[in-house]
């Protein structure tokens, strides 16, 4: 039996934090008191007695979310191949820098001339992501992917509005993210699905048969969430164009093609990145994130505002945009995060940043090679920086990818993306990304050879799995059935 | 470089297992007319050293670097961080995890979201909360959105003006593509909304108050929520700054039925307005129309306590076009951020650290009222408040901005109406020898 890093551990309990505490302890040093207390009160009827929260000491926050903080797996962990996800390392150096004293405490309504350096990162970012995808003007406003997703799909709606033209439904292939359906809907889009062809990508047929003068455009993925390149994208878009519609592209998985492909000169209008992928910073459990996006500059007027804007050699915020769809967050965006993404463009340099992308499609295809024979591939063609398998091979002994994906976590490994793309069934979505070196890489495929070999030889110990974690597999319908969202 | 590991051995041993001769061949199938036309033009790559001292010298551009006290809110606020919390919340473990997915591997983040989402209800008198929003805008406009949907064949809403302009805007970029109706509440003498004519609309899915609202002035919310039900509206009520509830009475016990708002104040830096916390509660029975990730409790195979993401069929992966959202995360790190921080406050430390913002800005008001300053509004303040000066208030302001000092924001930047009149803020970051400063120039 190959072994992974995961061995079983010290595995402390921790209570919820209001099962621990007494009232008076703090955790808090108090500030001075140096002013007199207000002789004018509240009035009685507006106050209340405060929140019930527990009383800690410092010592019982400290080993609270350290304890916590053992129960989780992060990239510094071990490998975390989730696909569509670049799951890839987070430097440290970059942490640092986004907590420089001037630049962590800046205020965002200062009057430019206060925020010079502030305004120059955001300025810079924007010109670096639009020479990295070859589009003409970038927003750094959106605080994820999905809400990039909604700035592109208001842009759509925006600019039909001042052609007046009345347009309602939009094309999204079967390969789409989840958000990309529920982001057209939300600006008063009625989503329509193409299919993916044998092959796993869209044929210029189907885009042709569907895309009419009812139609806002197409909202599509490339490289696709099966890890292929949309090979006719000049032919899908071209058509797209010729009916008068627009063409959202998904950044998600812009890994793949840093220095590689120009998102304009394929035809794409709009598309937005996840800062938190590509660019390397933090996922935090969940967020933030942020979605910048770019345009062509037919639609420019069009981005979010304020914008940030750049005269001689000063930099400032603009406002006065008539056409703009308006604002989407409370200032300028996830600014900490941007500040990490642009330290991360400038470590690394134009040429490493294409080397990133090679090194992560060679690793993804390393890893496409090297299990195809124990798992099913979906698609046997080369990919680019992420592989889709599927449980079919194991089903025959009534395993499924899910089993595989809890025994991978006995194992020391974060399970890849599971049942998605939908357009696999049982999918299993593996994306390396170029931070993991060859022998992680070889470990990984051992183990999951391993696995696949226990799927016929010793199924219960998958369908039992994990075992080695703190906790067994977690009863799901019961937390939908009868929510508890509080204690 | 030394976050790319392959060795050039390493990759010829793969490109042999993979079929390829060099790394451009695994780009083959891309058509020519689709590549980029030679290198990009981007700068780097930079050494550690180097790039540190690139950041050094932006940051000095910033007043930031320099600036002794900003006497400034208007949703962005300056306290005390604790260092456990900062300490604490960099462990990489919290950090470099992604959503939750694989609950057996992210226990840490999903005990830590769910007593967020616990400490929120409690902090707001709700009775349950989701796992967090992108921020305080973007919370206001799903929460509209929310309150559509359960009014269903109602398209209007009502807003205060004396809600944050920004959050206002946000709410206008999201309404308006489905075209929902949005009816803006006058302002009284008092500085609060003025709910008088909710009866002359029709069609009124839910009203919105913020409170202390923008200019610092505390709602009554109570009497709000009694005007708000009888005409059959939801109550949607937000915040900027949530340390007023360790003094005021909680939205929910005033009456509110969906309570949302940003939680930056908990333990994130003001860093340049983000990123922040779009912190979101409501009342049970609305609980399948939450927008965003929400964390339960439940139990596994062995029947010990543990938490999943659930109620994920409301969501976008599963539902797609009919989900109640677009939003496929939360902000993970900035929820578990204002977790630790009311936990290392507790009740006591909030109650306090809210009563000394009240008294320093007490004091700060009283100060600038003896040397001529007028209050623009006669309702009750927490933190912020809005003077007007009766000499031009720019020079002294621009003087003290000499010294480091940020003497408030024009309010006409933000209200054409208020002319001449001034919004500042006061923590307890803000020392008394600084408040005095200020004071003693106005009176020079």
């Amino acid at each position: 039996m190959t072994h992974g890093p995961g061995i079983s551990g010290l595995i402390l309990e921790e209570p919820l934090l209001w099962e621990k505490g007494k009232k008076g302890r703090s955790a808090f040093s108090m500030p001075d008191q140096d002013v007199p207390e207000a002789t004018v009160g509240i009035d009685e009827n507006l106050l209340g007695d405060g929140p019930d929260f527990p009383d800690l000491s410092e010592v019982d926050v400290v080993r609270h979310y350290t304890r916590l903080s053992q129960w989780n797996f992060g990239i510094d962990s071990g490998m975390y191949p989730l696909g569509s996800c670049t799951m890839k390392y987070n430097p440290k150096i970059n942490e640092k820098i986004a907590a420089i004293p001037g630049i962590v405490t800046s205020h965002p309504l200062l009057a430019d001339e206060l925020s010079q350096g502030a305004l120059q990162i955001m300025f810079e970012l924007q010109t670096f992501l639009a020479r990295l995808t070859g589009m003409d003007a970038v927003s750094l406003q959106p605080a994820a992917g999905a809400q990039g997703e909604m700035a592109g799909m208001l842009i759509f709606a925006a600019w039909f509005r001042k052609k007046s033209e009345k347009r309602s439904k939009i094309l999204i292939p079967d390969t789409a993210h989840g958000t990309n359906p529920a982001s057209a809907a939300l600006c008063g889009f009625k989503p329509v699905q193409l299919k993916s062809g044998a092959d796993g990508i869209l044929d210029a047929k189907t885009v042709t048969e569907l895309m009419d003068d009812e139609t806002v455009g197409i909202m599509l993925t490339n490289p696709n969430t099966l890890g292929l390149f949309e090979e006719s994208i000049r032919e899908i878009t071209a058509i797209v164009h010729e009916k008068g519609g627009l063409v959202y592209g998904d950044g998600a998985n812009m890994n793949a093609v840093m220095g590689m492909v120009d998102f304009k000169r394929c035809g794409i209008d709009i598309m937005h990145l996840n800062l938190h992928k590509t660019f390397s910073t933090p996922h935090g459990g969940g967020g933030p994130g942020a979605g910048p996006i770019c345009v062509v500059d037919e639609l420019k007027d069009f981005l979010p505002v304020p914008r940030v804007a750049k005269a001689g050699n000063t930099y400032h915020l603009e406002y006065d945009c008539p056409d703009s769809i308006g604002r989407l967050h409370t200032f300028f965006g996830n600014f900490g995060v941007l500040v990490k993404a642009y330290s991360y463009i400038l470590s690394m340099g134009a040429k490493n940043l294409k080397k990133a992308s090679q090194l992560a499609v060679l690793n993804a295809n390393y890893v496409r090679e090297s299990l195809r024979d124990v798992l099913y591939l979906a698609y046997d063609k080369p990919c680019m920086h992420e592989c889709v398998f599927s449980d079919k091979m194991q089903q025959e002994h009534g395993i499924s990818t899910l089993d595989m994906a809890k025994r991978l976590i006995d194992h020391g490994y974060h399970p890849p993306t599971i049942y998605f793309p939908l357009v696999v069934p049982g999918a299993i979505m593996i994306e390396p990304t170029e931070t993991e070196n060859k022998d992680d890489l070889d470990q990984f495929i051992d183990v999951f050879k391993d696995v696949a070999r226990e799927a016929s030889e010793d199924g219960e110990r998958l369908r039992q799995a994990p075992t080695r974690t703190k906790l067994r597999r977690l009863d799901e319908t019961q937390a939908a059935r009868k929510p508890c969202l509080t204690g | 470089m030394r976050y790319l590991p392959h060795t050039k051995e390493e990759i010829e041993e793969m490109l042999a297992v993979t079929g390829h001769g060099q790394l451009k061949e695994l780009f083959a199938h891309i058509p020519e007319n689709c590549r980029c036309q030679g290198e990009i033009d981007i700068p780097g790559p930079l050494s550690e050293w180097d790039l540190t001292d690139h950041f050094q010298s932006l940051a000095a551009n910033n007043l930031a670097s320099s600036a002794r006290a900003v006497l400034l809110g208007a949703g962005s606020y300056s306290h005390h961080i604790p260092e456990i919390v900062r300490n604490l919340m960099s462990r990489s473990e919290f950090l470099t995890a992604y959503t939750p997915y694989q609950p057996e591997m992210a226990q840490g983040t999903l005990q830590g979201i769910f007593e967020y989402q616990t400490l929120t209800t409690r902090l707001l008198g709700m009775e349950v909360a989701n796992g967090s929003m992108y921020d305080g805008a973007s919370a206001l406009a799903e929460a509209l959105l929310m309150a559509l949907r359960i009014a269903r064949k109602k398209h209007t809403v009502a807003i205060s003006s004396a809600i944050h302009p920004h959050y206002r805007k946000v709410v206008y970029t999201y309404l308006q593509a489905a075209s929902f109706k949005i009816v803006e509440l006058p302002v009284g003498r008092d500085g609060r909304t003025d709910c008088s004519g909710l009866q002359n609309i029709d069609d009124l899915a839910a009203v919105a108050l913020q409170s202390p609202n923008f200019f610092g002035v505390i709602e009554d919310l109570e009497t709000a929520a009694l005007k708000i039900h009888a005409a059959d509206a939801l109550f949607i009520t937000c915040f900027s700054e949530p340390f007023a509830y360790g003094l005021l009475r909680s939205p929910g016990a005033s009456g509110a039925d969906i309570v949302c708002g940003e939680g930056q104040s908990f333990g994130m830096s003001q860093s340049f307005g983000g990123p922040g916390l779009g912190m979101f509660a409501c009342r049970k029975k609305y609980q399948r129309n939450l927008p965003g990730r929400v964390v339960g409790e439940t139990v596994d195979l062995e029947g010990k306590r543990g938490y999943v993401l659930t109620l994920a069929t409301r969501e976008q992966h599963i539902r797609r076009e009919k989900a109640t959202s677009n939003i496929c995360s939360n902000q993970g790190i900035c929820a578990l951020t204002a977790a630790a921080y009311m936990a290392s406050l507790g009740s006591t430390g909030l109650r306090r650290v809210a009563k000394l913002n009240y008294d320093k800005a007490a004091y700060f008001k009283n100060g600038l009222i003896q040397t001529g300053a007028k209050l623009l509004f006669s309702g009750q303040t927490f933190n912020e408040f809005v003077l007007r000066f009766a000499d031009d208030f720019k020079p002294a302001r621009k003087r003290l901005l000499a010294k480091g000092i940020v003497a408030g924001i024009e309010l006409s930047d933000f209200y054409k109406e208020y002319e001449g009149a001034y919004l500042f803020c006061v923590t307890e970051t803000v020392s008394r020898t600084i408040l005095d400063e200020v004071i003693e120039e106005l009176r020079s």
